[in-house]
């Protein structure tokens, strides 16, 4: 049996066991974190197997390459995978106690492992319709997991979001039927193999276009991104911090794949394009972070802002660059996850994340500050943790590419992102407040959360490791060649 | 006839976008299944139009003579619309709870309600 298709059966089968089972929350509990655990370990054995052997393939039927619908296993997407693993693990583990019954009683496990497959099955498709599928898998599971609540500010964000990510996808399958039409293909490796015999005229530039835009609201990019600072603070924490983790890093993810695959030799304009983009997003997200009077709606402008990081690298198409840009996108997933996590805590002892209702949390609970230390300063940047060691890669990368406006905007946005961070630690944890809790905390809470710190020091200590294991992904997707022969094994087309 | 249905799909594409802009909630719907339509009538005739041609080996031959139709824009086809049904109902249901949030389906009284 071929590993490659376990990340995603495991969530299916999870969520079959979670429907027909007792519908007791503790049970409904357990065999979600167990079925988290299993597809944590399947994503790991697939990376270890990919990191030792090279690309894995799947070609689902048996069907040949172009024909049927394949599934690919580079680093890459092996590397995503386990963080969607991990991250799957800690929260189906926050929701022993962070998650309110009555999202419980209406199928909140289910859907979260359905949307862990459409995760899953976004980063391990070699197809591009398939990948469509998945987006829409994932997307109708975050839909109903946005919308199960019934207050009037959760249902308006609810609808924004369904509207603009329908748009975004009928773009995308735009895209596709014109593409299929041009080429008569919708596997990736073959795709990529014709694009390399075509001149890159108007038509590849519209295709181009369309990518951009369907991925860039999907990974809330300037000037699409204006959704995303609207929704996702009004879901309880545990709901946002699987989107805000995971659904902007699988539009992250479409765009790297599609443009190293089909557009590498595009005009020089069409990558300042994105390059321009990335560094709007990084100002326009913070300095709309500064303004924020609330934790989750900060977390959510810096999590636009720092996306911009995460596409530098492509728009670059440097390894170094490409390479900086990945590790900043496996750090971020843990931080802004565990971040949201942390919000959580405030939500249940304070129902509510606005600062007028936070603050004195480091004199009342300190440990709960010093855990939550981690991730702020990680995303802030400072020595010796994960998100210092990326942002240091990405400017190094963009001055030795020569782009010095951007490793400015870079280094602004860093200080930016103290600042906000700052004001974080400050308006939550340090103001002297006469707010009383309203619900005491439970141990078990924080558990998720000291797990997720522990991957972030992880990162921080095995840098060179996850440096060393993106910059062999970067060069897998900037040589797209071995691709192209692991999925087709040489039959090239006539 | 490739023509005709190009034609089609622009105009179904220009409607469904004309309808997103509105304001009520039930143009805006209307407008997402045009859309989503638009986009399924695009695959369909981008993949190249064959009357009456099935790609069925037919018996005792050993492979089939062109031309024949394409089986796989079909069945993009087929899923799409699946795939834009379900959306479409979910969205539908979705319009219905806003409305019993807010009592309203105009999307600026909405907005002006936070």
């Amino acid at each position: 049996m071929n590993l490659l298709i376990l990340p995603i059966i495991v969530p299916l089968l999870t969520a079959v066991i979670l429907m027909l089972s007792s519908s007791r929350p503790i049970v409904q509990r357990w065999i979600s974190f167990v079925g988290s655990i299993v597809h944590a370990i399947c994503a790991a054995v697939l990376f270890l197997r990919v990191e030792s052997l090279g690309i894995q393939v799947l070609q689902s039927g048996s069907w040949p390459a172009p024909f049927g619908i394949s599934f690919v296993a580079d680093l890459l997407a092996a590397m995503l995978v386990t963080a969607t693993g991990i991250v799957g693990v800690a929260v189906t583990g926050f929701a022993f106690s962070g998650v309110d019954p009555r999202r419980e009683s209406s199928g909140y496990h289910g859907l979260l492992q359905v949307l862990l497959m459409g995760v899953s099955g976004a980063f391990l498709t070699g197809d591009l319709f398939n990948l469509y599928v998945w987006f829409e898998v994932m997307l109708v599971a975050s839909f109903v997991l946005m919308a199960l609540h019934r207050t009037r500010a959760q249902i308006e964000a609810a609808f924004k979001y369904v509207t603009l990510n329908l748009v975004a996808s009928s773009m995308f399958l735009t895209a596709l039927g014109l593409l299929y039409g041009r080429t008569g293909t919708l596997n990736m490796a073959d795709l990529s193999s014709v694009f390399q015999t075509l001149e890159f005229g108007p038509f590849e530039m519209v295709m181009a276009l369309l990518f951009l835009t369907a991925f860039g609201v999907k990974a809330a990019l300037f000037p699409l991104f204006f959704w995303l600072p609207a929704t996702y603070h009004t879901p309880p924490a545990a709901v946002g911090a699987i989107f805000a983790g995971l659904l902007t890093k699988v539009g992250v993810y479409s765009l790297i794949r599609i443009f190293t695959l089909l557009f590498p030799e595009a005009p020089a304009g069409l990558y300042t394009l994105l390059l321009a983009q990335a560094g709007c997003t990084m100002v326009v997200g913070l300095i709309g972070a500064l303004a924020q009077k609330d934790f989750r709606r900060m977390l959510s402008f810096n999590l636009v802002g720092h996306l911009g990081y995460t596409t530098v690298g492509l728009a670059l198409l440097t390894p170094a660059a490409m390479a900086a840009s990945l590790f900043y996108v496996v750090h971020h997933i843990f931080v802004i996850t565990n971040l949201y996590l942390i919000s959580g805590i405030f939500l249940r002892i304070r129902h509510s994340t606005s600062f007028s209702s936070l603050g004195s949390i480091y004199k009342e609970r300190p440990w709960v500050a010093v855990i939550a230390m981690v991730p702020l300063f990680s995303l802030a940047g400072v020595p010796p943790l994960s998100g210092f060691i990326g942002k240091l890669a990405l400017i190094q990368a963009t001055l030795s590419a020569g782009s010095y406006v951007i490793a400015g905007i870079i280094l602004l946005v860093s200080v930016l992102t103290l600042l906000s961070m700052a004001r974080l630690w400050d308006q939550s944890f340090w103001k002297p407040s006469e707010v009383e809790d309203k619900l005491p905390m439970t141990r078990v809470i924080l558990a998720p959360i000291i797990f997720l710190c522990v991957v972030t020091i992880a990162i921080s200590l095995g840098a060179e490791y996850v440096y060393s294991i993106t910059l062999r992904a970067s060069e897998q997707l900037l040589q797209p060649q071995e691709y192209i022969d692991a999925v087709l094994r040489g039959r090239a087309r006539p | 006839m490739e023509v005709i249905l190009s034609i089609t799909a622009g105009v179904l594409y220009c409607c469904g976008i004309y309808l997103l802009l509105q304001r009520r909630l039930s143009q805006l719907i209307i407008g997402l299944g045009l859309l989503s339509n638009g986009t399924n009538l695009l695959i369909f005739t981008a993949g190249g139009l064959t009357r009456s041609k099935a790609p069925v080996i037919p018996e005792g031959a050993e492979s089939i003579v062109p031309p024949f139709a394409d089986p796989v824009p079909q069945s993009l086809v087929l899923t799409a619309i699946v795939i834009g049904f379900g959306v479409l109902a979910f969205s539908l249901v979705l319009a219905h709870r806003v409305h019993m949030a807010t009592g309203t389906d105009d999307i600026d009284d909405i907005e002006a309600g936070t």
